[in-house]
């Protein structure tokens, strides 16, 4: 059953030179530099929500990963775990999605492999995906901001808050009437057209689960300068502050599946700013902060209203109010 | 200068002696750390939490009857979402439904109900708490179920009223000059419920909206009532408040609850606090149904989520906030709730 599957479903969509060989391993000859890995399971639910799907997740999750580590994304695996009985017809969307993906980012799908289990043994569909990449000269620091210096300035990719309230509604099928979409995409297109500003990037990451304020509290944590953020610069569509006004959810928190932060150099911000703006995936980029002398270790969010306090992890999941 | 800074202004200049005012909604507990409202205000004003957030002031031993129930017999316990975490005598919602049991986060009782309809070989148990803002929807969804014959949908309750609450801070908190009336329970009940609070105790009211513009105007308006020594209940709220609530839902209430005496985490027995199913619709009361036990409240001897809530302490001079009780690992319901006094402090931290 297997087989067939390969051969009716996946190969139309995914086939290449590698693949077609259906060897035990792929031989890459075209690498050079230092290498970048990531390998990342996805599971969420629903598979397919407003804005994407698991496989489209699948890709760019992994791709995102890579990017935002300086790295240019070369090839990627994946593999399935199907439960019986899942809906082939929602199975071919998600492998176009991911058929998709690769081809815009002109990767290739190196080793893939499929296993199916007996219904009630998985959730429908698990893809776990490994991407392999060659770090971008001058852009080894970024993962781990060791450059960062008080002065530097905080800049956001988009809108925060998008994927985690279109997942959060996608939960509750016929009770919330919304035209959120998930910001699933690459972002390795924003990052290469910004890479020549070398180590004047000292930092970047992609605010996935636990959102934004996650992320910045992870770099933050244990450092001898703090950062300070102001709150009304951080761009939350309408849609997504209605729903987090109605249900508790706060879109610091939420996941983010297109977007990136960076920490920069003060003398650059600008012109990375209007690079980003340039491209459609970019056009809402803002700076919305600063790292500062002061609070060493600590992110200070100022409010709307002028007021302060400080922005802590996230703790387990995000739980809708109640009144 | 724009309104929040205007009414900042005419704070400082007006609040020329110490006050202490309480407010009795998670909601607002959750705005005023989110705007940082504490660290705008002058220093003789102090704003009190006090026990507004339904899920705090729900005792251990009513998440141990859900569990019991949820263990005992084949229901599919309904929940709204922040009940799941909060911890009872041996485990909270979410470590039972990890060991098997069947229990649903909800947004709305009428799910509850449509589960029920769809599962009709199964009992459905909806877990109600909240105040008089949230029972409404509760009671409607009882009608529903009465009018289309739903006999396998039964509500598990723990909703409460705001008054008899008010009444035991006032005797037990000496040192009080004001409340911030919740919003949202207003807008159903109306102005009235509390004039006792200001005729028989001389303690000012101001109903107050939830952004920090409300949240200001109402403190301002508190600080002149006190000023004047003419103490009243005062709707800052108008554009959700009328004087006389929403009395449609009033009588949903009336027709669907009968009062009872209830548990109140940090108050202790409140009389005739808690609404439960009556009447001709005391069939839909789980604890009836099911005849469950009692389970004793078993909070942990150290938490002093009582202090908190009754506005003694701040959650910092708890011994265990944020060291052996945080979001992650919650010993009291007071930091398990997103409107929780201790949670707002942990996350907001001023």
């Amino acid at each position: 059953m297997t087989r067939n599957l390969i051969r009716e479903l996946f190969k139309p969509y995914l086939h290449n030179q590698y693949l077609d060989k259906e060897s035990d391993a792929a031989i890459l000859t075209n690498l050079s530099g230092n290498i970048a890995i990531s390998t990342d399971a996805f599971v969420v639910n629903p598979v397919i929500f407003p804005g994407g799907d698991i496989g489209k997740l699948s890709i760019c999750g992994t791709i995102n990963d890579l990017a935002v580590s300086g790295a240019k994304p070369h090839s990627i695996t994946a593999s399935f775990i199907l439960e019986e009985g899942f809906s082939m017809t929602e199975l071919e969307m998600i492998v176009s999605s991911m058929s998709s993906e690769i081809k815009n980012l002109g990767i290739a799908l190196v080793a893939a492999d499929t296993k199916v289990v007996p219904s009630g043994l998985c959730d429908k569909i698990y893809i776990t995906t490994t991407g392999i990449g060659t770090v971008i000269p001058d852009l080894e620091q970024v993962s781990g901001g060791k450059g960062i210096q008080p002065g530097d300035r905080i800049i956001l990719s988009g809108t925060i808050g998008d994927h985690g309230a279109a997942i959060f509604c996608a939960r509750f099928p016929g009770q919330i009437l919304t035209t959120i979409m998930s910001d699933c995409a690459c972002v390795y297109p924003l990052i290469e057209m910004i890479s020549s500003f070398g180590t004047g990037i000292r930092f970047m990451r992609d605010p996935t689960r636990g959102g934004l304020a996650t992320v910045l509290c992870e770099v933050t944590e244990k450092q001898a300068w703090g950062i300070t953020i102001m709150e009304s610069m951080i761009p939350v569509r309408n849609e997504v502050a209605g729903l987090c006004d109605l249900t508790g959810l706060d879109p610091l928190y939420l996941a983010n599946e297109g977007k990136f932060i960076l920490i920069a150099a003060e003398s650059i911000s600008n012109e990375i700013l209007t690079s980003l703006r340039s491209h459609p995936l970019g056009e809402n980029a803002c700076e919305f902060g600063v790292v500062t002398r002061e609070n060493p270790g600590r992110v200070i969010l100022e409010t709307p209203i002028g007021g302060r306090r400080l922005l802590t992890m996230l703790s387990g999941d995000p739980l809708p109010r109640i009144c | 200068m724009n309104t929040v800074e205007a009414l900042l202004c005419a704070i400082r200049n007006e609040a020329d002696q110490p006050v202490r005012l309480m407010e009795v909604c998670g909601g607002h507990t959750h705005a005023i750390r989110k705007f940082g409202l504490s660290v705008l205000l002058p220093e003789t004003v102090t704003l009190l939490s006090g026990p507004g957030c339904p899920v705090c002031v729900t005792h251990t031993g009513f998440i141990d009857q859900a569990i019991h129930l949820s263990q005992n017999y084949p229901v599919i316990i309904t929940t709204f979402g922040d009940l799941i975490r909060v911890p009872g005598s041996a485990q909270s919602l979410e470590a039972a439904r990890a060991d098997g049991a069947d229990i649903r986060i909800i947004l709305s009782p009428l799910q509850a109900l449509k589960l029920a309809e769809n599962e009709r070989n199964k009992q459905v148990v909806f877990l109600g708490i909240g105040f008089e803002t949230t029972a409404p929807s509760v009671a409607v969804t009882i009608l529903t179920a009465l009018e289309r014959g739903i006999e396998n949908f039964s509500v598990l309750s723990a909703h409460k009223i705001m008054p008899p609450a008010m009444a035991a801070l006032v005797a037990q908190q000496p040192n009080l000059d004001g409340f911030i009336c919740p919003g949202h329970v207003s807008t159903i009940t109306g102005q009235d419920i509390y004039r006792f609070l200001a005729v028989d105790h001389g303690i000012p009211c101001v109903i107050s909206g939830f952004e920090a513009a409300d949240i200001l105007e109402s403190i301002l308006l508190l600080i002149r009532q006190i000023k004047e020594q003419k103490p009243r209940v005062e709707i800052q709220y108008r554009r959700a408040v009328k004087p006389e609530g929403n009395l449609k839902a009033q009588s949903i209430l009336h027709e669907v609850f009968v009062l009872q005496d209830d548990w109140w985490r940090g108050l202790g027995i409140i009389a005739k606090s808690g609404m439960i199913p009556g009447g001709r619709y005391a069939g839909f009361d789980a604890h009836k149904r099911f005849k469950l036990p009692e389970f004793p409240e078993t909070d942990n001897p150290n938490c002093r989520c009582g202090d908190i809530l009754r506005g003694f302490i701040t959650p910092p001079e708890c011994r265990l906030f944020g060291k052996t009780c945080t979001p992650d690992s919650p010993i009291g319901a007071c930091m398990v709730s997103f409107e929780g006094t201790c949670q707002a402090y942990y996350r907001y931290q001023n």
